[in-house]
């Protein structure tokens, strides 16, 4: 009955268990501590940068000129602008960036 | 017409606008990424509805293109997601008066600016009601399917992705999400423990396990430079909220 269903559907759902119990387990684990130490809480508040860092910080230097200083006018933008906006600018940099260097 | 509907209700609905309009180009963004990635427009959908998760879901379509193991791709949703388990164990205490099952259904609607406005609800005084919640969560997920499932059939029309940059939106958009966090404490060390090892488990160790070995990295590292329960500092713990879903 399953062996049809292929494996990006599986990890979809895997996935998706996996979000639902970052929803609800505060709730249910997280809340019944009264207090939390303060390396545990730092590192919890750490790990959404962490993990996010490294799905671009490789290609700062693995990519070329175009990748790289696409990277930095997003950054900078970003200091003052939201994300759409930054994806925007991203997007023209990154395109006229390439006709640029090849 | 209008004044028959309740203030919660109306409120809520006021509420989801915002977050309409701002979540509307990456809902479209992932699903057409998504097929761009390998992905059918079925499997698109399919993440949106059953994640509801913007950044995690972004994570897993730029994995799924890589010769990764299928549980380093969930665990690095699972990573994502992370910082919703702080909002619930907050937001619990809220849903006074929810059954199990309106509870159920509120956590899995549980988003960054969901969470942000039942708290600035909360804090003014109002009822976090099922009625608001409700009020404002469906819209954001419905319509986040719909561009989803839109922005995936689009996707399908792009021939030559390189010559637009469609291939390095994802980077930016990552690059984008972490300085979202930049007033978080500690964030430029542990960005940099994170990208120096990253970068040199790439060259080392090869794609996709720099990706383990940076967040881990940065992660201890965060931990480490902490400081334990006993040193006093001013540094006060803050759930930053940016506003992807």
């Amino acid at each position: 009955m399953f062996e049809n269903i292929p494996t990006t559907v599986w990890i979809i759902l895997a996935g998706a268990v996996a979000t639902y119990a970052t929803r609800i387990g505060g709730h249910l684990v997280l809340s019944r501590f009264q207090h939390i130490p303060r390396r545990v809480s730092a590192a919890l508040d750490a790990v959404p940068a962490a993990v996010l860092t490294t799905l671009f910080a490789p290609a700062i230097v693995s990519q070329g000129w175009a990748e790289a200083i696409t990277l930095g006018i997003a950054a900078v933008v970003a200091l003052r602008f939201n994300l759409a906006i930054t994806l925007v600018v991203g997007a023209v940099a990154i395109v006229g960036l390439r006709s640029v260097f090849g | 017409m209008i004044s028959s509907i309740p203030a919660d209700v109306r409120q809520g609905m006021r509420d989801s606008l915002t977050v309409l309009v701002g979540a509307a180009p990456f809902g479209f963004l992932f699903g057409a990424l998504a097929v761009e990635n390998g992905m059918t427009v079925f499997e698109a959908v399919l993440m949106s509805a059953t994640l509801f998760a913007g950044a995690s879901q972004m994570v897993g379509i730029d994995l799924f293109g890589t010769k990764i193991a299928p549980w380093l791709i969930v665990f690095s949703i699972f990573a994502v997601n992370f910082r919703h388990i702080l909002y619930s164990a907050t937001i619990g205490s809220r849903f006074a008066g929810y059954s199990t099952l309106q509870k159920a259904i509120a956590f899995f609607l549980l988003t960054d600016p969901q969470f942000a406005n039942a708290e600035s609800r909360y804090e003014s005084g109002k009822s976090v009601s099922f009625r608001w919640y409700m009020a404002m969560a469906v819209p954001v997920y419905v319509l986040w399917v719909i561009e989803g499932a839109l922005g995936a059939l689009f996707g399908n029309l792009i021939e030559d992705p390189h010559a637009l940059g469609i291939d390095f939106l994802l980077p930016i958009y990552f690059l984008g999400l972490v300085m979202g966090f930049r007033k978080r404490r500690n964030w430029l060390p542990v960005v940099l423990a994170s990208g120096v090892a990253s970068t040199i488990a790439f060259y080392l160790v090869g794609s996709p396990w720099h990706v383990s070995i940076g967040a881990i990295v940065g992660v201890v590292f965060a931990a480490l430079i902490a400081g334990s329960d006993e040193e006093p500092s001013p540094q006060k713990n803050e759930i930053d909220l940016v506003s992807n879903v």
